[in-house]
């Protein structure tokens, strides 16, 4: 097995700040890895660094072998990374379809220019955009609501929104922030059904920050601990659940691991 | 069914189209020649509108650019159509620049360079715009139409200055204005309703998103904003030659204003509502300017009071800002299947 994904020594400072200081992650094919730890561990900062949203201050980012790191996060979805938000960034306007075709635009298979004259590629490829978007949302549960706008979709139902949009794009590696967070216990069974969907009957790899344990416990084959931006520990559950050192970190905060 | 739908819709729309055509001809014939030139100003604000409203209300990147887009198309193209003996009468300051005393191209190429010409202009404007993120494109384009204004005051041999352009022939009549807003009207909307469109879409709701769904931030800026100064150049052609004199007073920022109260009545983000705008704008005014001249009303004198029109324009869009943010349309448009559902509704509501 080749590791997908490698971090090598990433450090992250802001200003005076340092959210992330030596992080090394190594993810292999098909896995589905765990990326845990207390708020402020520098979870998110570690997604923005892999995805381009940040430049990290040292280290390096490998895609199945090959270094992005500091590309354009445009440039590291069409590589095949692809993610969704912790703060929910949908196009709140824009209708639950629309938003999931809009991932289509990178694979869109007519110009500009076809599209103004309206072309019959132009029909032929929007026709398909919006056959396999519904698609999508079937998968993720969201049919019935395919033209409401969705802003107006309640919260669970934006994370799963978002996790179809980020499908649409044709990843291979899938990075999801906090995805179970406002879902009720029947939700986040349901997430749990479908992230273990995403990799075995799409072949994708899962990079998966959660704080619900249930989840992360549930589904994840690997993790790793970070505190204050330090790595802590990493194993799989069984040993995560039961080392001192992740234990007395989560004390702190709400004693989440159970 | 989807297919069905849109042949049906295809054909309601080329009815549409033809019974408007038929409506202008008869307009053209029988109409006075004053509700005929508002016809035409009517048009060439839809032109505008629609394209302004790609890159504001679509692309969701505020930008101030009309005026010296119009300008630029308008004075190209009128420098295109002009014999070198009307040149030669115009520039009497100083002589017209070679080549251009001698060029004289016919009516559509020369409204079309117009058009690239401003489309060129505009990319050139977009490289270092829109590659750092926040409003700096309404500082620049606000900027660049004071330059615009400046070059065309003081570069007498490509401009004649504030003297302008006279004499140009009155190319512009009902079939180019009201047929190029058809067609500017089918090509943006093709545009925005593809693809292309929800990515444009996309980067005004939210840009970190759309990067993430691998979208160029960059390039469909660009695009909107560069297909948007195509046709406002396009737009400033058929201006020259209808009104056959400009000058520079003729593009001062009041024209990206109005053309902003238009797009922001209608409803920002709506090519629906810039149309509207537009048409509601263009005879509006002509009501205001009517109030602005003094009048006997039942025997009652009221006094005309010139500049009313701006106050009133003014007031307007402060009201419309505080009341009625997202003007007539919101960002909704309109739509065959949506006629149908609202007629449905009611009907039903009435059985
Ligand atoms: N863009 C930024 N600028 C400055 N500080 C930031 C930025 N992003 C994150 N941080 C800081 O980095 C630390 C880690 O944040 P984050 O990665 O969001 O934590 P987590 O996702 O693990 O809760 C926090 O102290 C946060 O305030
Ligand atoms: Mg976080």
């Amino acid at each position: 097995m080749a590791a997908i994904l490698k971090t090598e020594g990433i450090v992250m400072k802001f200003e005076g700040l340092t959210a992330i200081n030596n992080l090394n992650i190594e993810i292999q094919e098909h896995q589905i890895y765990g990326l845990i730890g207390p708020n402020g561990a520098g979870k998110t900062t570690a997604f923005n660094v892999i995805t381009g949203f940040l430049t990290p201050t040292e280290g390096k980012v490998y895609f199945r072998g090959e270094d992005i790191t500091g590309l354009k996060p445009n440039k590291i979805t069409k590589k095949g990374i692809g993610r969704t938000f912790q703060n929910i960034k949908l196009f709140p306007e824009m209708s639950v379809i629309e938003n999931v075709m809009t991932g289509f635009h990178i694979h869109r298979k007519f110009s500009f220019f076809e599209a103004m004259f309206r072309l019959p590629r132009f029909f032929k490829d929007e026709n398909k955009m919006y056959h396999e978007g519904m698609e999508l949302l079937d998968l993720v549960g969201l049919t019935e609501f395919a033209h409401d706008q969705a802003g107006s979709l309640p919260y669970g139902h934006q994370r799963k929104l978002e996790i179809a949009r980020a499908l649409a794009t044709h990843p291979t590696m899938l990075l999801l922030d906090e995805p179970a967070a406002g879902m009720n216990p029947q939700e986040s069974s349901e997430l749990m059904d479908l992230i273990r969907k995403l990799r075995d009957e799409m072949n994708l790899t899962i990079l998966l920050i959660e704080h619900d344990m249930k989840v992360v416990m549930g589904i994840c084959e690997w993790i790793k601990v970070l505190d204050h931006g330090e790595e802590i520990a990493e194993g799989t559950p069984e040993e995560i659940r039961n080392n001192p050192r992740v234990i007395e970190a989560y004390l702190g905060e709400a004693r989440k691991v159970a | 069914m989807i297919d069905k739908k849109r042949i049906r819709n295809w054909i309601l729309t080329s009815v549409s189209i033809v019974f408007l055509f038929l409506l202008l001809a008869y307009l053209n014939k029988h109409a006075s020649s004053y509700v005929i030139q508002i016809l035409n100003v009517t048009a060439i604000y839809i032109i505008l509108t629609v394209s302004y409203n790609l890159i504001n209300g679509i692309t969701g990147q505020f930008s101030l650019e009309p005026n010296a887009f119009v300008a630029i198309g308008a004075y190209t193209a009128a420098l295109l159509t002009m014999t070198p003996q009307e040149k030669a009468m115009t520039f009497i300051i100083q002589p017209c620049i070679s080549p251009l005393n001698h060029i004289s191209i016919p009516f559509l190429p020369a409204i079309l360079t117009g058009g690239v010409v401003t489309a060129i202009l505009a990319f050139l404007m977009g490289i270092p715009v829109f590659r750092v993120r926040g409003d700096y494109l309404a500082i620049v384009t606000l900027g660049f139409g004071e330059i615009v204004r400046v070059f065309a005051t003081n570069l007498i041999p490509l401009t004649n200055g504030a003297l302008g352009l006279k004499g140009l022939r009155q190319y512009t009549n009902i079939w180019w204005t009201w047929g190029t807003a058809v067609v500017v009207v089918f090509f943006i909307v093709g545009l925005v309703n593809s693809s292309y469109g929800r990515a444009m879409k996309a980067i005004r709701e939210d840009e970190a998103a759309a990067q993430a769904m691998g979208i160029n931030v960059f390039w469909h800026k660009m695009l909107a904003f560069v297909v948007a100064a195509f046709f406002e150049g396009v737009g400033g052609g058929l201006l020259a030659h209808l009104l056959t004199t400009i000058d520079p007073r003729l593009f001062t920022f009041f024209l990206t204003f109005n053309l902003l109260i238009m797009i922001v009545a209608g409803g920002l983000g709506s090519t629906t509502g810039a149309i509207i705008g537009a048409i509601l704008f263009a005879w509006g005014s002509e009501l205001l300017r009517w109030m602005e001249e003094p009048h006997v009303i039942f025997g009652l004198h009221t006094p005309g009071i010139p500049g009313m029109r701006m106050v009133t324009f003014s007031v307007l869009l402060i009201l419309l800002m505080i009341f009625a943010r997202n003007g007539i349309m919101g960002r909704k448009e309109f739509s065959w299947d949506g006629l149908f559902s609202f007629i449905n509704r009611k009907v039903l509501r009435r059985a």
